[in-house]
């Protein structure tokens, strides 16, 4: 059981992938066939029942596109 | 499961044009953060300057002016005289805030105005397309310096955070980076900490925040990142270089 | 305070922006307008003001736009080669729409030029110095006492069309005294009623309203275009409601002489030189100069042989007298430059010229 979520806004996010590279357990990258209506492939979550809720995406995330939640 | 985080309503939830990975993103989004955080959102005017957030009005919550190039600091000290009671910040890139406007950043400091300036230092011309900033590296290629910038001819960049701090108006003066994770919580601590000098009328608070722009770098957001903290980061140390007591 | 004072033109200038209400000056330090500045230092704290030393000319204009787009009612003086950096300044304010009044105590040019009078920043004033389709509304005292009176107007007509006013006044004018009879203090704007007072200004949203963005950057022409269209109405009205002048001995004049601020005074002298020549001179004289009067010219009776503008410079008003004429009349020029004082003998000589009748 995960102990974070992360959500991404998808239509605000531009591909940037500060969050893929900040993320401890690597489970974020690009999302492999969605395009968003900017023309971007935006960043997804690959292995969402390693979440830890740390939020180091979000903070890298310039464009206010993550949400994250955690376990209490 | 309880929400950690959550995009500030500091922020207007408009979209931003910057491009993908650029910083600003994130330099809006902290010092929005704090204000929401303190109840300031309501009593805070900003001024933008000339360059690519020029546009941060269409961001940021809260009161603003644009201001002519490198005027900002001016700008706002005649704001702080018509609105005694508000907080009021200057936000400016390289260009506006160490190349044309170096007099009134001078002197706003100098007067120790009670404001303060959030200074986006990304070591080149966003706006513009790239050219050559004040504190641009040596050998740093632009778009006005394509065989890399020579000191020679265009000198050393300058350190803005070590200037501004020999001046006794300037109180609180600190450099921070938007390279990593823990960067990013240590700039929003300065940037709180800014406000709180603000906030007590201790004098002029400057924090210069050390940012990316991939775009005229030539290189993906997340190599900006990189080459911010091998090149940048060794010629303009992070640190505090003056904070009073009364926020430490 | 009532009845007549003897002040220094300076100094009354900055007594009238203070009684007009204005508690805000930012200024920077240039002859021949320092009294103002040191006027404004000692006496606007008293009345509880703000007095900023700035930096430098472009530092005080960028404060006073400031001061003003937080609410602030703002005066700002200069002399021409201040006001030459203050350019960039005028037309920002009137993209943004923001009221101010400028004083230009204005002198020989260009460049450093002299310290004494001029009026060779008519084409400044009146053309604009800064970038864009702009205009200060502008008008020209041309006694201290009309300067006096001038300024409460200027700041009530700054704050109506939501535009910088400028008071063009010469080097004389600020350095000479007279008797003047000051107006009862009008109070200023307090700080809580300046929401209501200007929705526009900057004064913190209190989280109960939309935030309020003062821009001049439109990267939609569109957008841009209809900003400027909105903005030309407001000059169209100025046209209609802010012309003003003043005329002597039109009705049977020979010539016509033109001429503002302190040169119509000595204008004014050569009417009586030329009178005792039997030769019957009149005079229009602008008191604004942006909107120009030129409706004023269409009381010249045709026959009139001859309009004579009189300047302290090589004639940067003739245009403004040529489009007023309107071909009835040939123009010519009674100029002095570099900041020599003409007198009414050498007015009266070139209006004898103009008629053909010079000895």
């Amino acid at each position: 059981m995960a102990k974070g979520l992360v959500i991404f806004d998808e239509e605000r996010c531009k591909g940037c992938e500060l969050c893929i590279s900040v993320c401890p357990v690597k489970i974020l990258i690009l999302h492999e066939t969605k395009i968003n209506s900017k023309g971007y492939r935006p960043a997804s979550v690959a292995d969402p029942g390693r979440c830890t809720g740390c939020a180091n995406c979000a903070l890298m995330c310039p464009d206010g596109a993550i949400r994250v939640l955690r376990e209490e | 499961m309880k929400t950690v985080f959550e995009f500030t309503r500091g922020m207007l939830p408009e979209e931003t044009t910057y491009c993908p990975g650029c910083t600003h993103g994130i330099a809006h989004r902290l010092i929005m953060e704090v204000l929401e955080e303190k109840g300031l959102l309501g009593e805070t005017i900003g001024v933008a300057p000339i360059g690519c957030s020029i546009l941060a009005h269409q961001y940021m919550n809260i009161d603003m002016c644009e201001s002519a190039h490198g005027r900002a600091p001016a700008v706002a000290t005649g704001i702080r005289r018509a609105q005694p009671d508000k907080i009021v910040f200057t936000y400016q890139g390289d260009g506006d805030l160490a190349s044309i406007g170096t007099g009134e950043i001078v002197h706003a400091a100098c007067r120790g105005e009670q404001f303060t300036t959030f200074f986006i230092n990304n070591a080149i011309y966003g706006m513009t397309g790239g050219q050559m900033a004040p504190t641009s590296l040596p050998g740093q290629k632009t778009t006005t310096t394509a065989e890399g910038r020579n000191t020679e001819v265009s000198g050393n960049p300058i350190r803005m955070a070590e200037l501004i701090a020999t001046l006794s108006g300037a109180v609180f003066v600190e450099r921070v980076s938007l390279d990593s994770p823990a960067n990013v919580r240590k700039a929003k601590i300065a940037v709180r900490k800014a406000i709180e000098v603000q906030q007590k009328r201790l004098g002029f608070s400057f924090v210069e925040i050390l940012s990316t722009c991939p775009t005229n770098w030539g290189c993906n957001p997340v190599k900006a990142l990189e080459w911010l903290r091998e090149n940048m980061i060794p010629y303009y140390p992070l640190g505090n270089l003056k904070c009073p007591e009364e926020v430490k | 305070m009532s009845g007549k004072v003897l002040m220094k033109g300076n100094e009354a200038f900055a007594e009238a922006a203070i009684r007009s209400g204005c508690r805000y000056y930012f200024g920077y330090p240039i002859t021949p307008q320092n009294e103002i500045t040191e006027y404004m230092s000692r006496e606007l704290p008293k009345v509880g003001g703000s007095f900023v030393q700035a930096e430098s000319e472009i530092a005080a204009i960028n404060m006073a736009y400031g001061c003003a787009v937080a609410g602030g009612k703002v005066f700002i003086s200069s002399s021409s080669p201040g006001i030459a950096l203050m350019q960039e300044g005028f037309s920002f304010l009137c993209s943004t729409e923001i009221p101010l009044v400028i004083l230009n105590v204005s002198r020989g040019g260009p460049g450093v030029g002299s310290i004494q009078p001029g009026q060779a920043d008519y084409y400044q004033a009146t053309r604009g110095g800064g970038n864009g389709d702009y205009h200060l509304l502008v008008f020209a005292p041309s006694s201290i006492q009309e300067a006096v009176d001038l300024m409460p107007q200027a700041f009530q007509i700054a704050q109506e069309y939501r535009n910088p006013v400028m008071l063009l006044a010469d080097g004389m004018l600020g350095q000479m005294m007279e008797p003047v009879v000051l107006f009862e203090p009008i109070p200023a704007d307090r700080g809580e009623d300046i929401p209501g007072i200007k929705p526009w200004a900057l004064t913190g949203t209190g989280e109960k309203r939309p935030h309020n963005v003062i821009k001049s950057l439109y990267l939609k022409p569109e957008e841009l275009e209809v900003r400027i269209l909105e903005r030309h109405r407001k000059y169209e009205k100025a046209k209609k409601e802010l012309v003003r002048y003043e005329t002597v001995g039109l009705e049977d004049a020979e010539a016509v002489m033109v001429a503002y601020g302190s040169t119509a005074r000595i204008a004014e002298e050569a009417i009586e030189i030329l009178a005792e020549e039997g030769i019957k001179a009149g005079l229009i004289r602008p008191i604004s100069l942006w909107p120009y009067p030129y409706e004023a010219f269409d009381s010249i009776p045709d026959s009139v042989k001859a309009v004579v503008s009189v300047e302290l410079s090589m004639g940067q008003m003739l245009d403004d007298v040529k489009i007023g004429c309107r071909g009835r009349f040939p123009v010519s020029l009674s100029g002095r430059a570099g900041g020599i004082l003409i007198t009414p003998r050498e007015i009266a000589s070139n209006v004898r010229k103009a008629l053909g009748v010079e000895r």
